[in-house]
């Protein structure tokens, strides 16, 4: 590994854990497809502040940009509030407007400068390492590391000091606007912030894999933990997998870095769904499993507890015709029985099932 | 050159009336499938299934190595669809609400897509301006026989619309009413997808990728502001559609570097602000203006009733009440200057003396008038 690849993995990192935190936040308050729009709508901004400024480096280029984020946020909060088109249709309207126009501005009067849709819409991780910081003559390493580091280092900062705020403001909105704290400002506070990471990282991965980043660590974590601070650490891990799996699945594939990141993290969280201790589909599909022996279990004990040693036991405990009053499957019904064999709750005696003393008390436990 | 005379010009020729006509052809099928999608609160999933529809393109080119039209589309239909059954098993089978599994897929499916993308690019016949017109569109670019897909296609969609049109009617109002009718509404859903991944598919040539998403959306959003019946409301989508499509494209060829798919985006995005400010009913400046006009004739109501209650107290209909009087008997905020302005105009008040007003024969039938039916209502 040389040092330029080991560049290119750091910037990944701190730009997965960048967008995975106020990811967190999106995933849970249920405007994940806010950074889809707002990764959109940036483009305006930065297109406005590069006509003013010329130059593609100039810090008012992010200030626009964010800016132009919060304001999607409020245009969509306006229309919706004026409840004449739901919050998806908002979202929907706001940002390919906002976006249309900045291809616009830039077809008509950027014709012969560098600023195009595809760099703003793809980025290029790998181009990173290439714009280095200097100072007093010392390289420093890439700029891009600085950004995202500075980026980072705010998020957590604003995720530490309001936690508890956000927290709230997040699970239950009524009770922070009653304590006191107003959801409207923990709404804009998280929605800058989306802005602004979504404008440090589009350089490097571009609008469109800003949203995987965002969002896909933090919807696998969210099936992996009840907890918000495991969350948000679950999800910076898997975007730092992500972010190294991808940049090895790119080199191997020699293909695009953001693209596979975006892949990886999608196999990742692929696995959690399926897999996930609890709320895997595969471990829901075991516990209703269980559940559904458990219960037919009771049913065959319970029917034969009330039915055995009596006149009518030489029917209805039959092991021949016992399906037919429990209207069940026979085959089904002798692999219940075998089970309750197994265990050791019944017995056969001239082919008429009779609960065992364990049968006794295991089915006693269960009806209590 | 006169108006006329540049339509005319425009539809000799080959590369416009490709346009306007895909323009038209799309604009009205996503208006039409907008509305319904709109109303099934699914106006995001446009977004997705345009994203998501990237890999498809990608591997059609990879594995048949034809750029042909119907080929590719056949391959974005294919991945969009089958990236919308994933985002809803996800959101039926766990905790994953929509939006998340909308942005999920949105773009995993776009990151693969470009990582195939890179693929291509790397081969030796990668004539990639055949798959870089799928990500912003290239209306230009579009052939008559693009053209004639797009038709089939759309009307092949717009036929199931009406075939089905009494089945989705209640499917999208109330779906456990449909279904307690035995409509099978698993199999409705997922036909109205489906309809709704091949409407993008239709549209990504001529406006891309990011901007198919709004071609859904804002038709849909601007028509629900004039009507509240669906027929009307799904008409009226389609034809704001295909105004946006037509007026956008005719736009950037007159205009020199105007992209055509952001334009029309923008046509249609005015349309939107355009009801959303003046729809009879709905339209936020309609309601305005009609909440001052009622404010205006309740003033106008309880300014009357006053005068006369003053009136009877002096038993004397034609009394002559002083300005003072009248402002102190009248209730705040009632514009005391432009309601008795009005009452003049109206002749039911004159103003015998200076600084004295009395009601007129007129306005003292009005006034019980408006009493009789005030008390009729209590």
């Amino acid at each position: 590994m040389n040092i330029l690849q080991l560049e290119i993995q750091l910037v990944a990192v701190v730009v997965a854990i960048a967008c995975a935190l106020p990811g967190t936040f999106l995933v849970l308050r249920k405007m994940a497809m806010m950074s889809d729009a707002i990764s959109h709508s940036i483009l305006f901004g930065i297109v406005v502040a590069f006509f003013y400024t010329h130059d593609l480096s100039s810090p008012l280029l992010v200030l626009a940009a964010t800016a132009t984020g919060l304001l999607t946020a409020l245009f969509v909060e306006l229309l919706y509030k004026s409840r004449r088109v739901g919050e998806d249709a908002a979202i929907g309207l706001v940002f390919p407007f906002l976006f249309s126009i900045g291809v616009i501005l830039i077809s008509r009067y950027a014709g012969n400068i560098h600023l195009d849709t595809d760099a703003v819409l793809l980025g290029e991780i790998a181009f990173t390492p290439f714009e280095r910081l200097t100072i007093g003559g010392l390289d420093w390493g890439p700029k891009a590391l600085y950004v995202m580091g500075g980026i980072l280092l705010l998020n957590i900062l604003f995720i530490g000091a309001l936690y508890k705020e956000l927290k709230l403001a997040t699970f239950d909105p009524a009770l922070a606007a009653a304590l006191g704290f107003s959801p409207a400002w923990i709404h804009y506070l998280l929605m800058g912030l989306v802005s602004l990471t979504a404008v440090g990282a589009f350089d490097a991965v571009g609008s469109i894999l800003v949203v995987a980043l965002m969002i896909g660590p933090p919807a696998a974590a969210y099936l992996l933990t009840d907890r918000l601070s495991h969350m948000l650490l679950l999800s910076a891990g898997i975007g730092v997998l992500g972010s190294i799996g991808g940049y090895w699945l790119a080199h191997v594939l020699n293909a695009s870095i953001a693209g596979s990141m975006a892949t990886i993290i999608g196999i990742v969280f692929v696995l959690v769904y399926l897999l996930a201790p609890e709320r895997g589909v595969l471990a829901l599909y075991r516990r209703r499993q269980q559940q559904r022996l458990e219960t037919a279990v009771t049913m065959l004990l319970v029917h034969i507890r009330s039915h055995q040693h009596r006149t009518e036991a030489e029917d209805e405990c039959h092991i021949d015709h016992l399906y037919s009053h429990l209207k069940w499957d026979p085959q089904y019904t002798r692999r219940i029985i075998q089970h309750c064999q197994k265990e050791g709750w019944l017995y056969l005696k001239d082919d008429l099932l009779y609960l065992t003393e364990k049968g006794k008390a295991h089915i006693q436990q269960v009806a209590e | 050159m006169e108006g006329l005379d540049i339509l005319i010009h425009l539809f000799r020729d080959y590369t416009l009336r490709n346009v306007l006509l895909g323009a038209l052809i799309l604009g009205g099928i996503s208006g039409v499938l907008g509305a319904l999608a709109l109303l099934r609160r699914q106006s995001l999933l446009g977004d997705t299934i345009s994203h998501a529809a990237l890999p498809g393109i990608a591997l059609a080119f990879l594995f048949s190595g034809s750029k042909s039209s119907l080929i590719l589309l056949t391959g974005a239909a294919l991945s969009g669809w089958l990236a919308t059954l994933f985002m809803l098993q996800v959101v039926r089978s766990s905790r994953i609400k929509d939006d998340t599994a909308l942005g999920l897929v949105l773009s995993v499916f776009f990151g693969f897509g470009l990582v195939l993308l890179t693929f291509i690019q790397k081969r030796p016949d990668a004539a990639q301006a055949g798959l870089d017109k799928f990500l912003f569109g290239q209306a230009a670019t579009l052939m008559a026989e693009d053209v004639r897909i797009m038709a089939i296609l759309s009307g092949l969609v717009f036929a199931v619309v009406l075939l089905l049109w009494k089945e989705f009617k209640v499917f999208l109002f109330d779906t456990g009413f449909a279904e307690s009718l035995g409509f099978p509404t698993r199999r409705l859903d997922v036909l109205l997808l489906s309809m709704l991944v091949i409407t993008i598919v239709i549209g990504l040539q001529t406006v891309g990728v990011v901007l198919m998403s709004a071609m859904v959306v804002a038709p849909a959003a601007a028509a629900r502001q004039w009507t509240h019946r669906l027929e009307r409301m799904v008409l009226l989508s389609g034809a704001f559609g295909m105004i946006a499509g037509v007026v956008g494209s005719l736009a950037s060829s007159v205009v020199p570097r105007l992209p055509t798919g952001p334009t029309i985006v923008v046509v249609a995005t005015i349309l939107v602000l355009f009801s959303l400010l003046f729809a009879p009913a709905r339209g936020i400046l309609w309601n305005w203006f009609m909440q001052k006009r009622n404010q205006k004739e309740i003033h106008v109501q309880i300014a009357l009733l006053t005068l006369l209650e003053l009136a009877e107290h002096h038993h004397d209909f034609r009394h002559q009440h002083s300005l003072q009087v009248i402002q102190a008997a009248l209730p705040r905020n009632t514009h005391l200057k432009r309601t008795l302005q009005e009452l003049r105009e109206r002749g039911w008040v004159d103003e015998p003396r200076k600084g004295y007003l009395s009601l007129t024969p007129a306005g003292v039938e009005a006034a019980r008038k408006f009493r009789q039916s005030r008390e009729g209502k209590a």
